[in-house]
């Protein structure tokens, strides 16, 4: 039953509600979406102001909905979003749950393999959202034309960071990744940015990861020894850029290391989606709203689900629709637009479904820059430098 | 009498044209400078600059040319200052970060929009109380009114839409999307259109405002110039509709838009992050402010041509010419 009832509204309010100016809740045409959170990224942050809360994502997409059903107030629509959380083993049951509800828009927040076991089981009774995987592959060899990605892929991040250093003229790089798999595939993504950008990486040190806690009673006395002693005689470089995803030793760098150089990438200068401090083209307004809300200040992550509710907001206005194949072929059509508070419009890149976007680069308590910096030129759109371009993608969609 | 006075004076200025422009004051909200720069528009000099309160923005000014309105968004209030000895008379209650207002053609009640509360508050100047708070959609920005003061309209940033609001009941009577991020509204004076910037759809929405429709979609288009940098805020129209002046926010240009076929007639290059636009009465000069310069671009209406610029306080946003 609950089927039907999706259409039958939907037809009795086009009937009811045209035109526009109409007010009319009793008969809005309902926009149903779910946010299935798998992943939270690391539970135990050497820093405990990065502890993840409870409600990372989830409140980006509280917000979002709010932001939806003002505007579906007046569109005599009514956005509800279902908050679903799951581990790899049961997340794609969870979303056979939500297809067999009626629930065809997905926001995901999961590490890369849990999102193709999604993608794989919606085929085309779902469109995946995903918001939080950084994975370049994702966008690349293992792309699905169900999948929209609102979260910058590593490659993204990566160029935004290297354009600034490279503006900076801050070429000569210390790469200090991780020993993680994820610490990897950033440095990969830092190895390729540098040589498409013209840095020059000097030299690679691995920080391996040998366990133990995370954070110790007088845990810098050590870290104070540490630190130096692993930086100690680099080659020498401008900058010591870290790939430390798995944060295990990136935050202890600044100050610490052995010669005087600003760090950058998983700490010091950060290339992200989002930042608190970001107050530019409005967006202390939205920051202000979704503080209020949560009690906290805004994340990335719920940044990026608030992008990717936000993203069937816009398809259900622009549409006045709310049937599965109008909103998924508008938001796949190059008419698909969205303001999300980064000063231009962001669109999805149509070879592989990446939503283009400026990205942030924050120190601690500032903004320092928003990538793409305006030297580095495109034939098409400057966000277009900042990730894997067109005539380069192994992504076929087809 | 006093309704011939101003036709009578505008019969004068079209005797003499082109003759020397009249002096009018210019008053320039600094956002970054928390000051209110005074310009002179006949010698086109900054005769004064007074402190305006935390973070001034939205700017105007009573018909009667008594009373100057100041937006002080991080005060949450808007102070009224007398124009001609800068002395804060009192402050209005304006709710939460107020940044752009309109009055009504009366000169009351002030309309303003309330970014942080998705509402528009209607304040009566003279009494200074609320009478009204109208929900509108995410994050209002533009507030525009028409002629005979029957609608004021509301542009919201999230929800992308022009909200027609009935001055008489407070009531929302329609909505109109329009392009991602509104940002600004503007009728002609014959009430004949309505036009509604989007910032970041970079589109001007020509509005029919009896039927609500949207007729035409002004886009730019600058050799060299990046399409996302040509971000449409202010908008102004000459009192005979002929011309649109549309700022173009980073693309650094003011366009000058035929008002009849809605066509971009040239691009007036400006100072960076040009942002807002004023007219003095009699038309012959457009103010436009540059928020990245610090300056404010003159230019000759007639002419379509900038004729100077003038350094500022930091980071000019609104601008407001004094009546006759």
């Amino acid at each position: 039953m609950k089927r039907f009832a999706g259409p039958i509204l939907a037809s009795l309010g086009i009937a009811l509600l045209s035109p526009l100016g109409a007010m009319a809740q009793d008969a809005a045409q309902p926009v149903r979406a779910a946010v299935l959170r798998v992943e939270r990224g690391p539970e135990l942050p050497i820093s405990r102001l990065d502890l993840p809360p409870d409600d990372l994502g989830f409140a980006g997409g509280r917000l979002a909905t709010e932001d939806n059903q003002t505007t579906g107030r007046f569109m005599g629509q009514d956005f509800t979003t279902e908050d679903v959380d799951a581990d790899p083993d049961t997340a794609v049951q969870a979303l056979e749950t939500l297809i067999a509800d009626g629930t065809t828009f997905i926001a995901v927040m999961a590490g890369p393999d849990t999102l193709l076991a999604l993608a794989d089981a919606a085929g085309d009774r779902a469109l995946i959202v995903n918001a939080t995987a950084q994975d370049t592959r994702l966008r690349e060899a293992d792309c699905r034309a169900n999948v929209m990605h609102v979260a910058p892929s590593r490659a993204m991040l990566a160029d935004a960071l290297t354009q600034f250093l490279v503006w900076k003229k801050w070429t000569d790089w210390l790469l200090v990744p991780g020993s993680h798999p994820e610490d990897a595939l950033m440095a990969d993504a830092y190895r390729a940015s540098a040589k498409k950008f013209g840095a020059r990486i000097v030299e690679e040190r691995v920080f391996e990861d040998t366990g133990g806690a995370r954070r110790t009673d007088t845990g810098h006395v050590l870290v104070q020894r540490q630190m130096p002693v692993f930086t100690q005689r680099a080659e020498a470089h401008d900058v010591l850029v870290a790939a430390d995803e798995a944060d295990v030793f990136a935050a202890y760098l600044p100050y610490q290391s052995w010669d005087p150089r600003p760090v950058a990438g998983s700490a010091g200068l950060r290339p992200m989606s989002w930042h608190p401090a970001l107050e530019a083209w409005g967006a202390t307004q939205f920051q202000r709203r979704f503080e209020r809300a949560a009690g906290r200040t805004m994340r990335p992550e719920d940044y990026q689900v608030w992008m990717a509710l936000r993203v069937l907001g816009e398809a259900a206005t622009r549409t006045k629709a709310t049937d599965f194949a109008t909103l998924r072929d508008y938001i796949l059509s190059p008419a698909f637009e969205l303001a999300a508070f980064k000063g231009q419009k962001l669109t999805f890149r149509p070879w592989n479904h990446q939503l283009r976007q400026p990205v942030v680069l924050a120190a601690d308590r500032v903004i320092v820059s928003v990538s793409p910096q305006e030297e580095f030129l495109h034939r098409v759109s400057r966000l277009d430098t900042l990730g894997v371009d067109e005539p380069e993608t192994t992504c076929d969609l087809n | 009498m006093r309704r011939h006075a101003p036709a009578l004076a505008l019969a004068l200025a079209a005797l003499a044209a082109p003759g020397p422009a009249a002096a009018y004051m210019v008053y320039v909200s600094n956002e970054k400078g928390n000051t209110v720069t005074v310009i002179d528009s006949e010698t086109l000099e900054v005769v004064d600059t007074f402190d305006a309160g935390q973070r001034p923005r939205g700017i105007t000014i009573s018909p009667d040319g008594t009373e100057l309105y100041v937006c002080a968004s991080d005060d949450d209030t808007v102070r009224v200052f007398d124009p001609k000895t800068y002395e804060q008379l009192h402050t209005l209650p304006s709710g939460p970060d107020p940044e752009l207002f309109v009055l009504h053609p009366s000169g009351n009640p002030l309309y303003i929009a309330n970014e942080d509360d998705n509402i528009v508050t209607v304040v009566d100047v003279k009494t200074h109380q609320v009478l009204a708070e109208v929900p509108v959609g995410v994050e209002p920005e533009g507030m525009g009114v028409s002629p005979d003061g029957a609608f004021v309209v509301n542009t919201s940033e999230t929800t992308n839409m022009a909200h027609f609001i009935d001055t008489k009941t407070y009531e929302i009577v329609e909505n109109v999307l329009v392009d991602q991020r509104p940002r600004f509204a503007q009728f002609t004076d014959d009430g004949k259109w309505l036009y509604v910037s989007a910032e970041i759809g970079g589109t001007v929405s020509v509005i029919d405002p009896a039927s609500a429709e949207i007729v035409k979609k002004i886009s730019f288009e600058v050799p060299g110039v990046v399409p996302e940098a040509l971000q449409p805020v202010g908008v102004r129209v000459t009192k005979d509709g002929s011309k649109v002046f549309v700022a173009l926010g980073p693309s650094n240009r003011v366009a000058v838009v035929d008002g009849e076929t809605h066509e971009v007639l040239d691009y007036l290059l400006t100072g960076q992050r040009v942002w807002q636009l004023a007219f003095t009465p009699d038309e012959k000069l457009l103010f436009a402010t540059n928020g990245n310069t610090n300056d404010v671009s003159v230019i000759d209406v007639e002419e379509m041509k900038v004729i100077k610029s003038i350094p500022v306080g930091q980071q000019p946003w609104g601008v407001v010419v004094a009546p006759e």
